[in-house]
């Protein structure tokens, strides 16, 4: 902004004309704060206002152009001069002219591709924006506007279990489960650890998320590894022939889905990390991959699919059948 | 308008536990103990001996039960061997005191009864450190420092399990 006391400036706006109904998501920015912005899916037009308002009544605004463009990029920290752009549309609102008074353009993005889910991470920042700008001679008026996209996935087809035996030989040899490799995002993680060798004193076993943010390529990938959770599953030693249960609600951490070889510019995974703690704090542990998808809001299921499922919570198996029944329907 | 999912948060199926292995002794019974120390010698050749006691179920070690006597250096020694040999961090012996051990002290110097208890508290918490590491007991050296009459200086290194 520039007041030298001669020449027009104005105030540019962007509004979205659904931007009563339209919800709002959460998302943290760089600095850690939490901000809402609109949210957006795959698809989705992006229709609306840009307003430009003369600062100083009376004088014309010459200018170069008007335009609006719809961007969706990654940044990486480390680079922050280089921009990739991997959705980049523009819509021209006004010629190089002049504007004697205030005015508003409509502009719309039909359909647009929004292929991935915005993502502020420790290294990198994947974003979408409206930006309008004025061009002029010597600077140009711009203002941006982030919107929230999120991805969606239904239940996968292929959901199969994990179950593996790890040890170390004659010392300890566990077998867990967890019972399925793919997880939403409100999802609870089922699981159990079965003790089939323990010549070690342990003294505690908890269970960790991991998220590990892959940035660069090649020589130059960089890993940056965050404990999202610790949960303790277990206070004192085991011995053979123990099972101990894993129930790990997902909904209270902080996670994003698993997001994998973006843009060829970086991945989120994210890790199941089974620790064990000896009484000389000496640590055991076996880290396991898993995959985290964002479900859809569902439509909203019938009393007796409900009462179903909570009928065999006590039941057991017996109710293998209805619980069939229950996830075809889900599907 | 969308209702939460009833979450199914069923334990998995396991086996029940066999009621010997519930009540039985566990598998990991390991206990040294570092106790009795006897001063040997006369005049500035005088050292002081600790008893090593252990007791264990642990396959690993040929005798269930034995009793050696060591002195510092023969932990040491032991440290040293570990160090070299094997990948893990060694803890930390209690100190070597060489002011203790120079002329013209008020009190008996390294053979002090406080400073003995002090250095005994410090092996024992030691060995039995370095006893329970499913590394450490993989090495010739721990054994032979445990359970045979006197350490060979110049024994073989080596591994107890391949």
């Amino acid at each position: 902004m520039s007041f030298f006391g001669f020449g027009q400036t104005a105030e540019i706006d962007i509004v979205l004309n659904d931007a009563e109904t339209r919800k709002k998501a959460e998302h943290k920015t760089e600095d850690g704060k939490k901000d809402k912005y609109f949210l957006f899916y795959d698809g989705e037009t992006v229709s609306g206002k840009v307003n430009v308002t003369l600062k100083i009544p009376g004088k014309r605004l010459e200018h170069y152009g008007i335009k609006i463009e719809f961007v969706g990029q990654i940044e990486l920290y480390y680079d922050r001069g280089n921009h990739h752009e991997f959705v980049s549309l523009v819509k021209d609102l006004a010629r190089p002219g002049e504007l004697s008074q205030s005015q508003t353009f409509d502009f719309e993005f039909t359909h647009v591709e929004k292929p991935y889910e915005s993502y502020t991470g420790q290294n990198v920042k994947l974003r979408y924006f409206l930006r309008a700008t004025i061009s002029r001679r010597l600077n140009d008026i711009s203002k941006e506007m982030d919107i929230v996209v999120q991805t969606l996935c239904t239940y996968p087809e292929l959901n199969s279990s994990i179950k593996m035996e790890v040890g170390i030989e004659d010392c300890l040899h566990i077998e867990f489960e967890y019972n399925k490799s793919k997880y939403h995002l409100r999802d609870v993680i089922v699981g159990k650890i079965y003790f089939l060798l323990v010549r070690i004193k342990i003294k505690h076993m908890e269970i960790d998320i991991i998220k590990r943010e892959t940035t660069g390529t090649g020589p130059s990938v960089y890993h940056e590894n965050d404990t999202i959770a610790k949960y303790e599953i277990m206070d004192g030693a085991p011995v053979r022939g123990e099972s101990i249960p894993i129930r790990l609600f997902l909904a209270g951490y902080e996670l994003t889905p698993t997001m994998r070889d973006i843009n060829k510019k970086f991945s989120v995974r994210y890790y199941l990390n089974l620790v064990l703690i000896d009484e000389e704090e000496r640590r055991y542990f076996k880290q396991q991959e898993i995959t985290l998808w964002r479900k859809g809001d569902i439509v909203r299921r019938s009393m007796s699919q409900q009462a179903t499922i909570a009928a065999q919570r006590f039941e057991g198996s017996n109710s293998e059948s209805a619980s069939a029944q229950a996830k075809e329907e889900n599907n | 308008m969308s209702e939460p999912t009833v979450a199914d948060t069923r334990r998995l199926n396991s086996k029940p536990q066999d009621l010997t292995d519930a009540y039985g002794p566990p598998s990991n019974f390991l206990e040294i103990d570092v106790y009795d120390p006897q001063t040997i010698g006369v005049g500035r050749n005088r050292f002081t001996t600790y008893e090593v006691r252990m007791r264990t179920n642990l396959p690993i070690f040929k005798l269930k039960e034995s009793c050696v006597r060591r002195r510092y250096s023969d932990f040491e020694w032991l440290k040293n061997e570990l160090e070299r040999d094997s990948k893990i961090v060694v803890p930390p012996l209690p100190g070597k005191a060489f002011k203790r051990q120079l002329p013209f002290r008020g009190d008996e110097g390294i053979f002090e009864e406080s400073f003995i208890e002090e250095r005994r508290a410090g092996l024992e918490q030691f060995i039995n450190r370095i006893a329970g590491h499913p590394l450490a007991q993989n090495e010739r050296c721990l054994h032979m420092f445990l359970q045979e009459e006197s350490i060979d200086r110049n024994y073989i290194p080596g591994k107890v399990r391949q």
